[in-house]
């Protein structure tokens, strides 16, 4: 069997609770769930021995800006062990914008949330230091929002006096 | 959440600084300070900022601080086209240009679905080697100086600008080369460019042995740096470390063999690792790895195939200058590329190159449009810094200088 | 100097005087690298053995600005970083100038967003601005004759009764 339908079926066997589509764009496989199961689901693809995804590349969201749904956050994880590449994918909501971390499972994916936070205004629960990266602590808006303008919001960052 | 008002602002960092749930300290009579290696520093390779809580002279915890070279490349990439990227990916790694413009253009290439030419794939290789050894040549240089060894940068230096003499023949400018184009390069390898390329590889041997008579068996460099820094392979890929750090300590992965792109496949070379894990092992990788792009590049200038640069697309790829200027079809499709953009299909790839550093990785989104919707930069040097509280941890204020001097970060990539 | 600061015209003695103060500080000025990011590197080149700075008198680059005279600010400063910035201009002694190094500095340069300062001269006074992304080494260089220049027609009555720079102390970490 190919390695993509190896890991959705033991997916489907492991884990029946958990709700999952997938998509498939030049050659990446994207597995689409429900942002509840998603420490689950990352713990048991971490931890199984045949498929290894013991590395987390990149943890970032998505605006599009849209009513319903409006931030859809990604991880990018990969086997060293089969050199596979992974997609998860979740939506998440403008009014309830909160997602259980998951640097319990991968510790890469602290400084990533904490950018995605930065960037984004996704509240991450059970994060051990959840900070701005790099925008300043007072800053007030979230820099990648598409209603965010290009050249910034005059005033918000004040410079020294001449 | 509460908001966040000026007077409790900087309180959040100091949290972080002193919560550390492994120190087991009772003693009443510590004696802590904090310690803030600023922004502006001599040795700490641009603008990092690092808080460190020391006991004496012993290290207990860091906080480090980025962000003081944050200039917006993810928003500013959703509201330009692929091609006036070009120029900014230059700017994300400062050291070797030469090497992001290849991993942009590579991403926006899986994207459309088109494949450069490959005489356009081996002049990419080309390229992609001689920056990783001029990169490698400074971060040794500035990591023997931050040691204490000054004559070494010197030397790194004076054969940098033998790469940068290169690059100022092959397209004009000595750094930040902008060179690469969506579907091939933008002008064909010049034979003086070849034959500086060879003569260089022919004598750089000699003049990297010169620098390592003087450091391999040094007292005190192996004194200062052997057991400093330590991080074990396990931890490292725990915390998302990739490039010659993660070499150093004994994993074995390499983008140009694990996940080949261009042609690495047709290309003999060997995968770099030391066991140790310390600053020790770091340097040894980056000097071995020098070495062995030094083979590369003479294996593929040896095999460079002749063909034309260019993919031929007329809606995605820029055409030549010369027939914009006398035929009307190139100059509708000049026209329609620069102003409306080159208009991939919907969808989003991830794709990441083995830069010096570690994995570069841009991840894009398109929605069809000629501006990508989401760009992200998947930077080697912010996630190796995140492993930078967990080396220094137990180490003496010194040893902060070569450890972050092994690890080489580059902020402009790190703050994007 | 004070002496000269009893003579208040210009006479053949505060002329000469002049002349040897102003020589003497324009062949050893030593700069103050505020490197920050791509032209930090084309700044080190021009301190490596290629294109040499220490044959024009800046002889060493001292990263404490107690003990320079010129603040080449080389790379994209951001409103993070400006505040650092006008922290060290402010601790050098006088006299002081400042090269702004490059188009980031100059005017933002290719960087139109929101974190990024347009120019250095929204909180710093500049003497000489580079054009360039980088700047060459020798562009570099031209910079600094161009700086010997100015210092070479100062006079030391200029740098008398200055009122000290306003050193802002303040209780950010």
């Amino acid at each position: 069997m190919e390695r993509k339908e190896i890991i959705i079926q033991k997916i489907k066997d492991k884990l029946p609770g958990v709700q999952f589509t997938t998509a498939e764009f030049r050659g990446e496989l994207s597995i689409i769930l429900n942002k509840k199961d998603i420490v689950n689901l990352s713990s048991f693809l971490k931890d199984d021995p045949d498929l290894a995804f013991n590395f987390c590349e990149d943890v970032t969201a998505i605006d599009w800006a849209r009513r319903n749904q409006r931030f859809t956050m990604v991880y990018h994880i990969f086997s060293m062990k089969n050199k596979f590449r992974l997609k998860l994918k979740c939506d998440v909501e403008e009014e309830d914008c909160n997602i259980d971390s998951v640097s319990s499972v991968w510790k890469t994916a602290d400084w990533e949330e904490r950018e995605t936070y930065d960037m984004y205004g996704i509240h991450f629960n059970n994060h051990p230091d959840l900070r701005r990266m790099y925008m300043p602590e007072e800053f007030e808006y979230y820099p990648l929002r598409k209603d965010f303008p290009l050249m910034g919001i005059p005033g918000s960052l004040p410079l020294p006096k001449k | 959440m509460e908001k966040v008002i000026k007077e409790n602002a900087h309180s959040k960092i100091l949290d972080a600084l002193l919560a550390d749930k492994d120190i087991t300290i009772e003693d009443a009579l510590e004696n802590e300070m904090i310690l803030n290696m600023g922004p502006q520093h001599p040795a700490t390779h641009g603008v990092l900022r690092l808080l460190l809580r020391l006991d004496g002279e012993t290290i207990v915890s860091c906080v480090p601080e980025l962000g003081y070279l944050h200039r917006g490349y993810e928003k500013m990439a959703e509201n330009m086209s692929y091609h006036e990227f070009i120029p900014h990916s230059d700017r994300l790694d400062y050291l070797a240009p030469l090497s992001n413009n290849v991993a942009w253009v590579l991403a926006v290439e899986k994207l459309i679905g088109i494949e450069a030419p490959p005489r356009a794939q081996y002049i990419r290789m080309l390229i992609c080697e001689l920056s990783r050894i001029a990169s490698h040549l400074i971060a040794i240089g500035s990591f023997a100086m931050d040691v204490g060894a000054l004559t070494v940068l010197l030397w790194t230096l004076r054969e940098r600008e033998k790469i940068l003499d290169i690059w100022d023949i092959l397209c004009g400018a000595r750094f930040t080369t902008s060179y690469t184009r969506i579907g091939g390069v933008a002008n064909d390898i010049q034979p003086e460019a070849i034959a500086k390329a060879e003569w260089f590889i022919n004598q750089f041997d000699d003049n990297l042995t010169e620098c390592e008579y003087l450091l391999n068996n040094n007292r005190i460099f192996i004194g200062r740096l052997e057991g400093v820094g330590v991080v074990s392979g396990e931890d490292a890929i725990q915390l998302g470390i990739t490039g010659p750090t993660l070499r150093g300590s004994g994993i074995a992965y390499d983008l140009r063999r694990d996940m080949p792109y261009l042609f690495y496949n047709d290309l003999d070379f060997k995968v770099i690792t030391h066991d140790g894990g310390d600053c020790l092992a770091r340097y040894f990788v980056r000097v071995d790895e020098c070495r062995e792009s030094a083979k590369m590049v003479r294996q593929i200038l040896s095999k460079m195939p002749k063909g034309n640069i260019l993919f031929n697309s007329p809606k995605k790829v820029l055409p030549d200058k010369v027939e914009i200027y006398t035929k009307m079809e190139e100059l509708i499709h000049d026209f329609m590329i620069v102003n409306f953009g080159i208009n991939p299909p919907v969808g989003e790839i991830y794709n990441a190159i083995e830069n010096p550093k570690g994995e570069l990785g841009f991840y894009i989104v398109s929605k069809g449009e000629g501006h990508p919707w989401k760009c992200k930069i998947r930077s080697p040097s912010m996630v190796n810094c995140q492993g930078l509280p967990h080396m220094i941890k137990g180490c003496m204020v010194s040893d902060v200088v070569a450890i972050v001097g092994s690890i080489d970060p580059v902020m402009g990539e790190a703050d994007k | 100097m004070g002496l000269e600061a009893k003579l208040k015209q210009d006479s053949f003695f505060t002329t000469t005087v002049d002349a040897i103060a102003a020589w003497a500080r324009k062949n050893s000025v030593w700069p103050m690298p505020m490197g920050i990011s791509c032209c930090a590197i084309e700044m080190m080149a021009v301190g490596g053995p290629k294109y040499d700075i220490a044959r024009f008198g800046s002889e060493v680059m001292r990263f404490t600005p107690r003990q320079c005279d010129l603040m080449i600010v080389a790379g994209t400063v951001t409103y993070k970083m400006a505040y650092v910035v006008k922290k060290i201009y402010d601790q050098m002694p006088d006299p002081k100038w400042v090269i702004a190094m490059g188009a980031c500095t100059s005017s933002g340069g290719m960087y139109r967003s929101y974190n990024v300062v347009q120019g250095i001269d929204q909180f710093l006074p500049v003497d000489v601005y580079l054009a360039g992304c980088p700047p060459r080494p020798d562009n570099l260089l031209n910079a600094l004759i161009t700086i010997q220049d100015k210092i070479g027609k100062t006079k030391v009555r200029d740098f008398q009764d200055q009122p000290l720079s306003e050193y802002p102390v303040n209780n950010k970490i």
